[in-house]
């Protein structure tokens, strides 16, 4: 079980936000870790974890790519030779081949032309080839990561999403990834090149002039320690930008969905202001981050100047008390110059990636987030044959926080074909016992099972075949109408998804809409309403034609008749399988093999509904006042 | 999978005939407030790159003079102008960098705010048509392109402009034809730089689109999570992910190639341009008409231009993805809000309003499909009647009710009420004086007093508890945080009934003139079902209301019912009479189950 110790609830007005004047309207969170994934905590410890897995992250995803990466240097080595032969080659030009010029021999100037003309190919070749294939290993990198997020965000749980919002899923995989993709786009040219000259340039000036090398030396100090600042306010900086970037994005998601409340409730404004507050905060802090680097890049020109300078006035007293040639102080200072130049590059690269980094830091968060409902190491097969689907639930206990359980060591056997119907008043955990079932959630004690399986050893894949549950929620992707009934049986012809509609009484309004069923739902003219889309949802649990069959408030928005109709067609539906009804209507209570009154997350009354309509218990007056309610 | 951008004919598409930069210009309004800035910036960018150059011939005054001869003094001076100069360099670049990060992060911000506003002002046809992940990546990733473009795209065009014709310049000065010979090295570059923007143009548009995709995906997929965990489609959807993402990383990899390519080409254009001065050169110093230092010199100041040519290509680059991403955020700023005040709307006040609501005429056609879902709706609802309207599930009674808060208009016929035309109606009063719960209650991830408020933000305590008390929510308040509780994203912690009750304290909170409650109590169960209906029915007394409902329990609420089917009101009157004398009505409404058989067993 990875549910964890219950935490302690920040303050008031403060859950964690940068700005706790942002907090207020959003209210506190029930999960102290809303906003986060489990892996980002404030505690150093915590911080510095994660900023070892996003290395680490870095490093796997530009593991494959080790050779086409090593080909690439090479052949910026190889660009960055042809570009120092070019001007040297003109100079070659000026001194050797001017005189044999003059004297009428073109031998030598063509020849120089011809090397320099090779080496202009050469550095063309070089460079067109090494661009694209940085390219191509960045996109590879991206492609890589992007879907690994996504497909880790798959199989995290409903319960991780619900305190997650898709909003900051959505930011996740864009604006964090789009920061990665900057370090990608011009990341590794720049470091490769200012890395080489600055290796280089070293070098000579060793073998140079060691003293005056010594006085250059005395730069580094002040670069490192200049640079370990600039590391850490940077890491603090992004790592705030990223999250006031998820909450702009989680406004604008949200509000933008919900524009019909919005508009109706002329809500406008105070989301503008809000959405103000938080664009302002997210400029705020990107403001910072880029004011950090406004300092760093200045401040290492400072050093390099400051150091030239320096150069300048030892080394000219040391060639006036002749230790030096004047040469070699013209040749160093020249030297000096190319030596701090890259430095400015690097400086732009180390920002690169640490924004890179920051972004990086929150996809590790989410890769590291463990599933709450986890596939099984080795999943056990469903018994086969016919007429399977028993369902047993043995002492259940079960709370979304772990302070307020809903269900209580509940016992709850279903025969297989069996459909039960369970009512009780709101919140007394009738969809709790749908969504374990459908194990959208494990218990926290006890088992849940079907046909002696327990769910937690069942595949996931194997689960879905047999257990279908249908809510209010009827989500339709995007796509055709036929697409999303599709979904519940991706291999079913055109001709079973028509009879999966016509079965449930879809089909005429489906063929009446602009394409028929190749109707786009979110295009103009697939408008459906909600009771459309139930229909749509019905025809595509219809078509996925599982075991067990968990109806949640499937037909709260269908018209009497229609309702009807899908009940007629769940009877044939349900004669041989097995099935739990949550329904407010009696109607479809009465319809049942069995009834369920579930009170405070136990069963109260059981038996079949003509049964329990004489006793005088819960139903038997539900029973009497759903009668009177007829006119 | 095409990009599905939005297939409005609408709206223009940035093609051949207007220029590609002009949604770009068109953003230097938001550039105005930082002009004095960016004066200020361009002239330390100009600055520092004078000091810069400075430094190095100070460098070459020092081995000519003070050390030649021998003047420890003069040494020192020079070292120390040396060393003024290096943190003048510094000063002016940190001023560039500073000034810069406010005005392109503060320009970002104001067009993010600015686009958002407008998004707000937009009809619900409008987000219908669009996607959301298209709207996001306008309003994240395309503002951070065109942040990127202001910030050093811009800036580094104007730079290595000046510094290319001011090299250039030089050069015609010092050696007329063969200065002559590298301005002509312009042509290339400009027609390798025509080529290359074009094609970058749509490779960088086709990303963009693309991007908004997988936005659109990734969204689509947190919001049906549960559809898709329940069908255990994980796989299809991430097949469809990674069809989505090889088609960003192809164009990725499409644009990269581009982007060689003329890189390439920038570094070779100079190269050649350099390979004919040398012959050239050296040849006209074989002929006598050029001395071997002018012949120097002048290759050293060529070889200053090599740095802003090649250059050219990720500015060009840069350039473009900022004019796609302009025409994107144009193609949302430039759509009208079709649903606004007139000129002459008046404000109606509650008090006013005696709240008649009549429907004459009335038509409606969502925009884009030929056929219309209402026809001629004649239809009036008295001061304090309720009405319930009654249909088949798609027949139009949701999309009918959503005219009368204006969220469409109609498309024939007009909608009264007190014999304004609601078109004559100012909009935040209009809305101010309708209350209205949707078929799918809709609720923020906020606190559930900001989700109750949305209305009316300055509603009293009082006022929230007496709505939450009619409509049967005082769960509310054993919610672990009270009110002050963050409801999850579309309540989705909360089940089906209380969702929809919350939303029905939401409509009846503020007292409105006019309640549209479309299908209230359809996921109430039947206790807490009765409690609502005798609280609903206290406030409909006295309250105009139009009602969808679906059950017989609920229709007793209405004072009469109005069929509507085929997009058009067949029958109005009383419940009773209705069933006696319309068989459709019976058809829709009868309250006896028909025994379906295998199933019935009472």
């Amino acid at each position: 079980m990875s549910r964890r110790p219950p935490r302690q609830h920040p303050p008031a007005g403060d859950d964690g936000q940068p700005g706790t004047a942002l907090s207020h309207w959003r209210g506190r969170a029930t999960d102290p870790d809303a906003d986060r994934s489990r892996a980002e905590d404030d505690s150093p410890e915590a911080v510095a974890r994660l900023r070892g897995r996003s290395r680490a992250l870095l490093r796997d995803l530009l593991r494959p790519h080790r050779r086409p990466l090593g080909v690439a240097v090479a052949l910026l080595l190889a660009q960055n030779a042809a570009a120092m032969a070019g001007p040297y080659l003109v100079m070659l030009g000026i001194d050797r081949a001017v005189p044999p010029l003059r004297a009428g021999d073109p031998g030598p100037l063509a020849a120089v032309a011809g090397a320099f003309a090779v080496a202009a190919v050469t550095e063309y070749v070089a460079r067109r080839s090494y661009l694209t294939r940085s390219a191509r290993i960045g996109q590879a990198v991206l492609l890589d990561l992007r879907q690994r997020v996504y497909g880790h965000l798959l199989t995290l749980s409903v319960g991780f999403h619900e305190r997650y919002t898709s909003g900051r899923v959505v930011s996740r995989l864009t604006s964090d990834v789009d920061s990665i993709a900057e370090l990608v786009d011009g990341g590794i040219d720049t470091l490769v090149a200012a890395a080489l000259s600055v290796l280089s340039v070293a070098a000579i000036l060793l073998w140079l002039d060691l003293p005056l090398a010594a006085v250059t030396l005395l730069a580094f100090p002040f670069l490192f320690w200049l640079s370990r600042w600039f590391a850490r306010a940077s890491a603090r900086a992004y790592r705030h930008s990223r999250e006031a970037v998820a909450l702009v994005i989680v406004h604008f998601v949200e509000s933008l969905r919900g524009i019909r409340a919005v508009q109706a409730f002329r809500r406008e404004p105070r989301n503008q202001q809000i959405f103000v507050t938080v664009n302002d905060e997210y400029r705020r802090t990107s403001l910072h981050g880029f004011r950090l680097i406004a300092t760093y890049s200045p401040g290492i020109k400072v050093i390099g100047n400051v150091t030239v300078a320096l150069v300048l006035g030892y080394g000219g007293w040391r060639v006036l008390g002749g230790a030096t040639e004047v040469g070699v102080l013209a040749a160093f200072l020249l030297y000096l110059r190319r030596f701090f130049e890259p430095m400015q590059e690097l400086s732009q690269f180390y920002n690169s990636l640490q924004s890179a980094t920051a972004a990086l830091e929150k996809l590790a968060g989410v890769l590291d987030e463990q599933p709450g409902v986890p596939e099984p190491a080795s999943p056990v097969p469903l018994p086969a044959g016919p007429g399977r689907g028993a369902v047993t639930f043995h002492a259940v206990s079960f709370g979304y926080l772990p302070q307020t359980p809903i269900l209580t060591g509940l016992d709850l056997v279903v025969p297989a074909g069996q459909t039960v119907a369970l009512i009780g008043p709101t919140g007394a955990g009738k969809s709790t016992v749908a969504k374990l079932l459908a194990r959208f959630h494990d218990p926290d004690a006890g088992t849940v099972e079907l046909d002696g399986v327990d769910l937690r050893d069942l595949s996931d894949a194997e689960l879905r075949r047999a257990v279908v549950l249908v809510t209010q929620e009827n989500h339709l992707f995007g796509g055709s109408v036929a697409e999303n009934i599709r979904f519940g049986r991706p291999d079913a012809t055109d001709a079973a998804v028509q009879a999966a509609a016509r079965a449930i009484g879809a089909h005429d309004f489906i063929a009446a809409l602009p394409d028929g069923y190749a109707t786009e739902v979110h295009r103009r003219g697939g408008r459906l309403s909600a009771g459309q889309r139930q229909l749509v949802a019905f025809a595509r649990a219809f078509l996925a034609d599982p075991r067990v069959l968990i109806l949640d408030e499937a037909t709260s928005s269908l018209d009497v008749p229609t309702e009807r109709l899908v009940q007629r067609a769940l009877a044939t539906v349900l004669r041989d399988r097995t099935a739990l009804v949550i329904a407010h209507r009696l109607s479809t209570v009465e319809t049942a093999d069995r009834v369920l009154v579930i009170d405070c997350g136990r069963i109260v009354e059981d038996g079949p509904p003509a049964h329990l309509a004489t006793t005088g218990g819960r139903y038997a007056a539900l029973h009497r006042q759903w009668r009177d309610s007829l006119v | 999978m095409p990009a599905q951008r939005d297939g409005d004919p609408a709206i223009p598409r940035a093609d051949g005939r207007v220029s590609p930069l002009r949604n770009l210009w068109r953003l230097r309004r938001y550039l105005r407030p930082y002009a004095a800035a960016y004066v200020l910036l361009l002239l330390a960018a100009l600055a520092a790159t004078g000091a810069g150059l400075a430094v190095p011939l100070v460098a070459q005054r020092v081995v000519d003079g003070p050390i030649a001869r021998h003047d420890p003094a003069g040494l020192l001076r020079l070292g120390g102008l040396a060393l003024l100069l290096g943190l003048v360099e510094a000063v002016l670049i940190f001023i560039r960098r500073w000034s810069q990060s406010s005005s392109s992060v503060g320009m970002e911000a104001t067009i993010r705010a600015d686009l958002y506003a407008h998004l707000q002002r937009l009809p619900a046809g409008f987000h219908d048509r669009w996607q959301s992940g298209q709207l996001l990546s306008r309003a994240i990733s395309d503002l951070s392109v065109l942040r990127r473009f202001l910030s050093f795209g811009l800036l580094f065009l104007v730079l290595n402009v000046v510094t290319y014709v001011a090299v250039v310049v030089l050069l015609l000065r010092l050696h007329g034809p063969l200065g002559l010979l590298v301005a002509a090295s312009a042509v290339p570059l400009f027609l390798i730089s025509r080529r290359f923007g074009r094609h970058y143009h749509t490779a960088s548009r086709r990303m963009q689109d693309q991007q908004g995709d997988v936005a659109t995906l990734v969204e689509e997929t947190a919001q049906g999570l549960r559809t898709m965990k329940a069908y255990g489609r994980g796989p299809e959807l991430a097949d469809r992910f990674a069809r989505r993402a090889r088609a960003l990383h192809d164009t990725g990899v499409g644009k990269g190639a581009l982007l060689a390519r003329a890189s390439a080409l920038f570094d070779l254009v100079p190269n050649l341009t350099l390979g004919a001065t040398l012959v050239g050169g050296a040849t006209l110093v074989a002929r006598g008409t050029l001395t071997i230092g002018e012949l120097v010199a002048f290759v050293s100041l060529q070889l200053m231009l090599i740095w802003p040519v090649q250059s050219l290509g990720w500015i060009i680059a840069n350039g473009q993805e900022a004019a796609t991403a302009a025409d994107r955020i144009h193609e949302v700023l430039d759509t009208p809000p079709s649903i606004v005040d007139a000129p002459d709307a008046v404000a109606l006040t509650r008090p006013a309003v005696r709240g008649r609501l009549r429907f004459e005429g009335v038509s409606f056609r969502y925009p884009g499909s030929a056929e219309p879902v209402l026809r001629e709706i004649e239809l009036t609802v008295e001061p304090g009647e309720t009405l319930a309207l009654v249909g088949a599930t798609g027949c139009g009674k949701s999309t009918l009710l959503s005219l009368v808060p204006r969220l469409y208009d109609v498309t024939g016929g007009r909608i009264t009420l007190d014999g304004h035309d609601l078109r004559g109606v100012r909009l935040d009063a209009l809305r101010r004086l309708v209350g209205v719960a949707f078929e799918e209650p809709t609720l923020f991830s906020m606190s559930v007093w900001e989700n109750l408020t949305l209305g009316c933000p300055d509603a009293t305590g009082d006022e929230v508890r007496a709505a939450l008390a009619l409509a049967q929510a005082d769960f509310a308040y054993d919610l672990p945080w009270g009110l002050a509780t963050r409801v999850g994203e579309q309540g989705l912690s909360l089940s089906g009934g209380q969702r929809q009750r919350l939303a029905l304290a939401r409509a009846v909170l503020g007292r409105p003139a006019l309640l549209v409650l479309d299908d209230p109590l359809s996921a109430l169960d039947v206790q807490t079902e009765a409690l609502v209906e005798a609280a609903l029915r206290r406030v409909l007394r006295d309250t105009t209301a139009l009602l969808v409902v679906h059950r017989p329990s609920t229709v007793a609420l209405a004072d009469r019912v109005a069929l509507l089917d085929g997009g058009r009101i067949t029958a109005v009157g009383r419940h009773s009479e209705l069933l006696a004398t319309v068989p459709a009505y019976r058809a829709v409404l009868a309250a006896e189950p028909s025994p379906a058989p295998g199933l019935v067993r009472s």
